[in-house]
């Protein structure tokens, strides 16, 4: 028992105060009057040069916000959040229009280098080759776009997407120039009244990514958000929408960070994903958002819509995510299988420490015939967090040949902790075949003594296990994600430097 | 939140109903006291709907309505017709106590040849000095409707170490047609007490009844219990039965449920580890046709270190029936070395049956090993292929891999002879699906 002690103790010293990313970066910006009205509304779309049919659709949503209640449903505690002491918008200031990168703030510039952002594509561009032996220089490439608190900086690699026809910009940049395109989609997966944060969002997103991937076009880099919510007392609200049409593949990364701060700060995006025939979208995130102080004070409310919507046959959506950060985690990435034979993934690590709070999982609902999908979740929980997993699977009376996969399993370090399982598992069909299942238990210690036997420190042995525990998730994670991913896990539960 | 929705036709239904029905119930002016207080509480609720959590997949008020009227005492025939459904659903060697649309009747009942250690008092008679067993913690408003409405009940007591020689079967059975049926009953099983007993529900000839049932259940410390369920209403009834289950220490409990008939029938058994060292082994079989409904909901509470559980379930479910398995196992902070599984897995024979399963895990311990898994899904037919290959006909092969998929929540009964029984009783259900 000694050894689990230690262990603990670690846990315990470690904490939720070792968030590397909690700097500020002082600059002007603009910002919005706090609360929420019409007027902020419009501002919004004023300030986003928004054609009338947006502000109309951002409208409908306000007012459709109005006679909504928040849910209650999640196993999530918070003070209630006053919507009307957020600012729903700020920017840095610009100095003037921005035409290329060197004129983007430097400050700004220094933040996302700090965070490791490789906003720069200066080596690319300057055509420095990469010394034989060295990565594959296709593999290096990733089209970043960065949103800072409300609006987008900056998005990198343009004119080589250009060329294959990928459209990858802001979204506020795509509603002018592209608005077919957004009105066709926008909305058409999460719908403006879907629920109570995501029809907020509607009404107030300043900003986020547009994607686009022409037919038959593999997008030839990765493509990646990083968004950094800067500002005090801000609101951030981005929207994600990524179209991949028939025939197309794009992989989407999308990662997140927060200064340190003792209130708690709102975050409530919205992602819409679809994907036509034969298309795949591949979609990771490394969220750590700033997860509260070892008293459980400050830390981001991170409460997303993630929904994707294999609309065409053959399609493919795979969603993997690595939650560490936020003080609440809301979220639940989901997959309408619609097509037949399409098929929807779901792989997740979620890792809470200190006084975090984690209710997430996935949704995968079988509309299309012989369609298939695999849930794979593992949820560490430490300190004194509550960690849930709660994921629905469906299979509706005339989705012949469905088929699920599910296997969800919590490791408790600590006995402060709690790790919570609520799976929904509805079969409407006889040929519909699901399985599922689920473990909790602590790492056993037979394991941890046959590591330390074999010469491993405590903290090692545990470090083993865990990414052994997590591993299946982990080989998803593209292999810069990965990296980072390790590292985080490391950060959160071992209280070794990353 | 939808809880309080204006009135519905049923709600207002009920509250004459308990008007009219308020002389008829039994008790003390205290006990008047508590039940009009529950009924106020079951009035505020009103029947629960799929908006609550627990009742997500079984929603009464859509599929139920209304509450009926209250049974009118039984006539001569409608007790002669009661004897026979007794005699025939009679556990062999089992005492009898039969409660007839929701009066305990004594003539049918055994209540002379009660084995030692056994005893017996009806709820009628206990609510003449207190309301103790109308009151529960629990906040649910078909649990509320019923400490308003219960008529009668058993109130069944083992002696502490008795090994009763026979089992008790309490039979509910219905005679009358459009009415309802509340019960309550008590089980207080002594130390170190080693009791079988048997509930049934069946139905004599009545046909669209409600019965509305609570058993509150204590097991001493050592005790050694084997406790089945039969729910065989009327194809167009309502059972709705709430048991509260209270497990002291180093406590050995077999329990079973099965439900083969009823238009919706819903278990809902909230059991309590309140002692260090005990085994539970729960276990159920849903038996579906037509448009049948059946529901078992299940909260494990380990409350205490060092227990264990394991539940078992099975739901084979055909035309355009509907199982609900939900289960619930919890860990509270200091239960340590709790060992918890629960397996359940639906059998669908049609394509338009349904089958929701919930298994939850909620746990706040972290030196503990739980685990759950669910599946659905149709007959393998390689399997139905191997059978056929060697001269079964299509319905027998089907049989024999549906009782061998049944068998194996069945054979967790540790009673060779409940579990005969139990057999038998599946295997009527699936000779009467041929």
């Amino acid at each position: 028992m000694p050894a689990v002690q230690e262990t603990v103790e670690r846990v315990k010293r470690i904490d939720v105060d070792q968030y590397r990313y909690g700097f500020e970066t002082l600059i002007d910006s603009e910002k919005a009057p706090k609360g929420l009205s019409e007027e902020i509304v419009k501002f919004i779309s004023q300030k986003k040069n928004e054609p009338a049919w947006m502000l109309q659709w951002r409208l409908e949503a306000y007012r459709r916000w109005l006679t909504m209640t928040e849910p209650t449903w999640a196993r999530v505690e918070y003070p209630k959040i006053d919507f009307q002491d957020i600012y729903y918008y700020a920017a840095p200031k610009p100095k003037k229009s921005v035409a290329s990168l060197d004129e983007i703030d430097p400050e700004i510039l220094k933040t996302y280098e700090k965070l490791g952002i490789p906003l720069r594509e200066v080596a690319m561009l300057e055509g420095i080759e990469p010394k034989v032996g060295e990565q594959d220089p296709a593999q290096r490439k990733i089209a970043v776009d960065a949103v800072f608190d409300s609006v987008s900086v900056a998005t990198t690699f343009k004119a080589e997407l250009k060329k294959a026809g990928v459209i990858f910009m802001p979204i506020s940049e795509a509603i002018r120039e592209h608005p077919e395109l957004v009105q066709k989609y926008l909305g058409s997966v999460v719908p403006t009244s879907d629920n109570f944060y995501a029809t907020l969002n509607s009404a107030v997103f300043s900003d986020g990514s547009f994607v686009y991937v022409p037919p038959a076009v593999r997008c030839p880099m990765e493509l990646s958000t990083y968004f950094r919510i800067n500002e005090r007392n801000t609101g951030q609200f981005e929207r994600t929408l990524i179209i991949a049409d028939k025939g197309s593949y794009v992989s989407y990364l999308e990662g997140c960070t927060a200064p340190q701060r003792d209130e708690n700060q709102l975050h409530a995006a919205v992602v819409e994903l679809v994907a036509l025939d034969d298309a795949e979208i591949k979609y990771s995130t490394v969220q750590n958002w700033y997860p509260g102080n070892s008293e459980g004070k400050g830390g981001i409310y991170n409460f997303v819509t993630k929904r994707g919507d294999c609309r065409g046959r053959n399609s493919k959506i795979s969603w993997t995510q690595v939650e560490t950060g936020s003080a609440i985690t809301w979220k639940y990435p989901s997959c309408i299988l619609r097509g037949d034979n399409s098929s929807g993934e779901f792989y997740s690590i979620a890792i809470s420490n200190g006084f975090q709070q984690v209710d997430s999982g996935t949704k995968m609902i079988h509309l299309g015939k012989n369609t298939s999908s695999r849930i794979i979740s593992k949820g560490i929980a430490a300190g004194k967090s509550q960690n849930t997993y709660r994921g629905l699977v469906t299979a509706h009376r005339k989705a012949t040949g469905a088929r699920n996969f599910t296997a969800c399993d919590s490791l408790l370090i600590g006995d402060k902790c709690g790790a919570h399982t609520v799976p929904y598992i509805e079969a409407k069909n006889s040929s519909a075949t699901f399985e599922h299942e689920a473990t909790t238990s602590k790492i056993s210690e037979d394991v941890l003594f046959y590591c330390i036997q074999r010469g491993l420190s405590q903290e090692e042995a545990v470090g083993l296990v865990v990414n052994g525990f997590v591993k299946d998730v982990l080989q998803q994670l593209p292999m810069e994600f990965a990296v980072e991913a390790q590292k985080l896990i490391s950060i959160s539960l071992e209280g070794s430097v990353g | 939140m939808n809880v309080a929705v204006a009135k519905t036709e049923s709600g207002r239904a009920v509250s004459d109903l308990f008007a009219s029905a308020e002389g008829r119930l039994p008790g003390s002016p205290a006990v008047v006291a508590v039940r009009r207080e529950a009924f106020e509480t079951y009035e505020r609720l009103g029947l629960p709907h799929r908006r609550l959590e627990e009742w997500k997949y079984t929603d009464l008020r859509a599929m139920v309505g209304e509450v009926l009227p209250l049974a009118v005492a039984p006539d001569a025939a409608a007790l002669s017709r009661a004897a026979d459904a007794v005699k025939a659903h009679a556990f062999e060697g089992a005492r009898k106590l039969v409660l007839v649309d929701g009066v305990f009747t004594a003539d049918l009942s055994d209540v002379k040849a009660l084995p030692a250690g056994v005893s017996v008092t009806t709820l009628r008679e206990t609510l003449d000095k207190t309301a103790d067993l109308l009151t529960t913690a629990s906040t649910d408003a078909v649990i509320s409707l019923n400490a308003a409405m219960a008529t009668d009940g058993v109130v069944l007591s083992i002696a502490d170490g008795a090994q009763p020689s026979a089992p008790v079967q309490i039979i509910h059975v219905a005679t009358a047609p459009s009415a309802s049926a509340f019960t309550r009953s008590q089980v207080r099983i002594g130390k170190g007490a080693r009791p079988t007993i048997i509930e049934s529900f069946v139905s004599a000839g009545a046909s669209a009844y409600q019965v509305n049932d609570a058993v509150l259940v204590s097991i001493g410390d050592d005790a050694d219990v084997a406790h089945i369920r039969l729910m065989d209403d009327a194809p167009d009834a309502v059972n709705i039965t709430s048991q509260f289950v209270t497990v002291g220490a180093n406590v050995k409990l077999n329990y079973f449920n099965m439900t083969t008939g009823g238009a919706v029938s819903r278990l809902q058994g909230f059991i309590t580890f309140a002692g260090e060292g005990s085994e539970l082994s729960v276990n159920g079989v849903n038996l579906l046709k037509k448009t049948e409904h059946g529901d078992l909901t299940l909260l494990v509470d380990h409350a205490v270190p060092n227990c264990m559980s394991r539940e078992t379930f099975r739901a084979v479910i055909d035309d355009r029936a509907h199982s609900v398995f939900q289960g619930r196992i919890i860990v509270r902070p200091d239960a340590q070395k709790t060992d918890g599984k629960m397996m359940t897995r639906a059998l669908l024979l049609s394509d338009e049956a349904e089958a929701d399963n919930k298994p939850e895990l909620e746990i706040f311990a972290d030196d503990v090993s739980c685990g759950h898994g669910a599946t659905a899904g149709a007959l393998d037919d390689s399997l139905l292929f191997y059978l056929r290959a060697r001269g079964l006909p299509e319905k027998d092969a089907q049989a024999l891999l549906i009782q061998a998929f049944v068998g194996e929540a069945i054979e967790q009964i540790a009673d060779d002879d409940l579990r005969e029984h139990v057999i038998g009783v599946a295997e009527r259900w699936l000779g009467r699906r041929s």
